[in-house]
């Protein structure tokens, strides 16, 4: 199998991965950001698709979503979107399951994953879907040439790791703490261990949930991930932004400075440049 | 009919295409975990589990609760009808019998912390009423609307010592609560069990929930015997996510299991007619650009999609949004139904309809003025569907809750809508 862009994105050094909801405030502001979080340094755009049941959300999210949703962002809106996107960077959906569940036909995820490859997606985390019932999901991303990115929690067990493992492609996605997203000062004491645990597999490793600035992507890699994966404090800004009645251009300035520290940052934790 | 007669059977949790466990990573651990607790000490009963349950749902709750005959409703329709009265359960509701059940487990599991959702209240009061008895920590969530409107609720939680946290999001009501009590499981789920309220969520939940509940169609299969000689014609229940549906149907199915019931009451009986009631609202459909639907009607008119833990049958819009419901009456409030339900539907053993709000308002009153029960507002919807019954046979109607909580929302509602069956009120108004 040839490596997918996703896993290829992890190649040159830590990667970030940049968190943000489609539609948050509106669709012409979420291509800017997107255009100055790939400026920051981003390698890797995670591009919500908003759902009204967003069980795995923190506040932050959760509020994103809504301010998305009440704009009218819907999955044909977000597949447009990721079509307009000229950064040349792998685009990953995050979503939950129901909304790849009901498009088109409505009777399963095959429908949007096809149109979703035809508009430029890279793959999948949907965050509702064990590995347990992703199936359907696996073989629809399979038959498409996308990757579809399991969660590893600090609850997991070594038994559902490696089936986790054995199925996950693109990345593995190393969830830093329990709960739900929400930026945290600190990095969790669970993520060293979830790493030691993860130590054993070639496929990249980016740990997600409370990542909030370069200080901690530093500690991140320096435990050993390939890469970090940040939502709510982009998010945190976004919503800053809507709350001042900011222009999208000035938002767009601080996402790309949080960006480029959270990437500097990430660098940092790893001694020397890496080259797999 | 069922997937699953056979009392023995593990089942991998899914009923036909429905059911399953959408959960996120974190929870699976914890949802494998109570899966193994439910097969070895509910199916098994194993160190006596089961036994232990039976007992303090006798002493503690009050079963067996009666089945009484209503014989002015009797008359009315034209055929015996019969109340199961799990108005007289300790709490005045069904929701008991599965709350007991699942805290005790929490006990069986080394589990030293409660979490449940709650809409109206119900489910809320009878988890902090059976933490209460068992000395377990509680914290209930519930949405800011719903706090508002069932303040007397609030109150009997907080009597019994639990914490309630006001959810704020959304609409402020039971499907944000559940969101939000997913969320702090997710968070606390090494020392925590989360009390679903209903036979939703992922599996073992909609099973175990049914076989808690199942206890009301064990005791309704024995006293019809006795008092009938004979099985009901039909059984008539409300569904809002199902659980006293479940309760009333899960021994007629066969899918309940419980060990130490008596012989031959969870065998499948094929004949007797199960009517499973919703909410009509003030009128069927989902209104796709408002995101609201206004009525509670997933069973009986919505589409297949997954929301909390379970693929099932869903109101939402055409792109899978989950829309706001409405009922009158607070516990059919949901946008989604059990898993089991919405196979049975299809399968043909169950037969769903709905009943709108007016016409529960009416059998409301009829109950009350005519029986001398005062049912809730979710079951005063399975009275009103009496009126679509056209069998000849007896008919069991499962009061699942008394209605002094709807007291407010029943005078309020009934001079709005004009209800003729209501008393006159006015000469009470200041």
């Amino acid at each position: 199998m040839t490596r997918s862009d996703l896993a290829a994105a992890f190649d040159d050094g830590p990667a970030l991965v940049s968190y943000v909801v489609a539609g948050d405030p509106t669709p012409a502001a979420t291509a800017e950001y997107i255009d100055a979080l790939v400026d920051g340094g981003t390698d890797v755009i995670e591009l919500g698709l908003p759902f009204s049941e967003p069980v795995a959300e923190g506040t932050t999210i959760q509020n994103a979503i809504k301010r998305a949703l009440d704009a009218g962002m819907t999955p044909d809106a977000y597949l447009d979107l990721v079509a307009r996107i000229d950064a040349d960077v792998p685009v990953v959906c995050m979503t939950y399951y129901n909304l790849l569940f009901q498009y088109g036909d409505r009777a399963g995820p095959a429908a949007f994953v096809s149109a979703a490859a035809e508009a430029g997606v890279s793959g999948f985390v949907v965050p509702d879907l064990p590995v347990d019932e992703s199936g359907p999901l696996r073989e629809a991303c399979r038959a498409h040439g996308l990757d579809l990115v399991f969660v590893v929690a600090p609850t997991t067990t070594a038994d559902r790791r490696e089936r986790m493992l054995d199925l996950t492609t693109g990345f593995v996605y190393v969830q830093g703490r329990v709960g739900t997203t929400g930026a945290r000062e600190e990095v969790s004491a669970a993520t060293p261990d979830a790493l030691a645990a993860l130590q054993h597999t070639d496929i990249p490793k980016a740990v997600g949930f409370g990542v909030s600035s370069g200080e901690q992507a530093r500690e991140i890699t320096a435990s050993g991930a390939d890469g970090v994966i940040v939502g709510s404090a982009y998010v945190d800004t976004v919503a800053d932004g809507v709350a001042d009645d900011d222009p999208p251009s000035v938002v767009a300035d601080r996402l790309r400075d949080l960006a480029a520290e959270l990437k500097a940052g990430a660098a940092r934790g790893v001694p020397e440049p890496e080259h797999k | 009919m069922s997937t699953n007669t056979d009392d023995t059977t593990r089942t991998d949790g899914t009923f036909g295409d429905y059911g399953g466990q959408y959960v996120p990573e974190v929870l699976m651990p914890a949802v494998e975990e109570l899966t193994d607790a439910y097969e070895r000490y509910v199916l098994d009963n194993e160190d006596g589990f089961v036994d232990d349950f039976r007992q303090r749902i006798r002493s503690f709750g009050g079963r067996p609760t009666p089945l009484t005959h209503a014989p002015t409703l009797s008359q009315r329709h034209g055929v015996d009808v019969y109340l199961k009265r799990e108005d007289l359960l300790h709490g005045g509701a069904h929701k008991l019998n599965n709350a007991l059940g699942q805290v005790l487990l929490a006990k069986y599991m080394g589990k030293d912390r409660i979490v449940a959702e709650t809409g109206a209240g119900q489910h809320g009061t009878a988890t902090a009423m059976a933490c209460a008895a068992l000395e377990m920590p509680c914290e209930i969530y519930m949405g800011r609307t719903d706090v508002n409107r069932q303040r007397p609720n609030v109150f009997r939680m907080r009597l019994h010592d639990a914490d309630v946290n006001p959810v704020t999001v959304g609409s402020g009501t039971l499907k944000e609560a559940i969101n939000e009590t997913m969320r702090d499981w997710a968070t606390n789920v090494a020392d925590t069990h989360y009390v679903i309220g209903s036979v939703v969520g992922p599996h073992p939940f909609p099973s175990m929930v049914r076989d808690f509940q199942a206890i009301i169609s064990e005791e309704l299969r024995a006293q019809s015997r006795e008092q009938l000689g004979e099985l009901p014609a039909a059984v008539i229940a409300c569904a809002g996510g199902g659980s006293n549906t479940m309760g009333a149907f899960g021994a007629f199915v066969g899918s309940a299991s419980l060990p130490g019931a008596p012989a031959g009451t969870h065998e499948p009986a094929p004949d007797v007619d199960l009517l499973a009631v919703e909410a009509g609202g003030s009128r069927l459909g989902v209104d796709d650009d408002a995101g609201y639907a206004p009525n509670s009607a997933s069973l009986s008119t919505g589409t297949e999609g997954v929301l909390h833990g379970a693929r099932t049958k869903l109101l939402q819009t055409e792109t899978g949004q989950i829309v706001e419901s409405h009922s009158v009456s607070a516990g059919l409030d949901y946008a989604g139904v059990g898993p089991e339900l919405a196979h049975l539907v299809d399968t043909g053993r169950i037969t769903p309809t709905n009943v709108d709000d007016d016409a529960a308002l009416a059998a409301f009153h009829r109950l009350s003025r005519d029986e001398g029960v005062i049912p809730a507002l979710e079951t005063s919807h399975a009275v009103a569907a009496l009126d679509q019954y056209d069998g000849d046979g007896p008919v069991v109607v499962n009061v699942s809750g008394r209605g002094d909580k709807d007291l407010d929302t029943v005078i309020e509602a009934s001079a709005a809508n004009d209800i003729d069956a209501a008393p006159d009120m006015e000469v009470f108004e200041q």
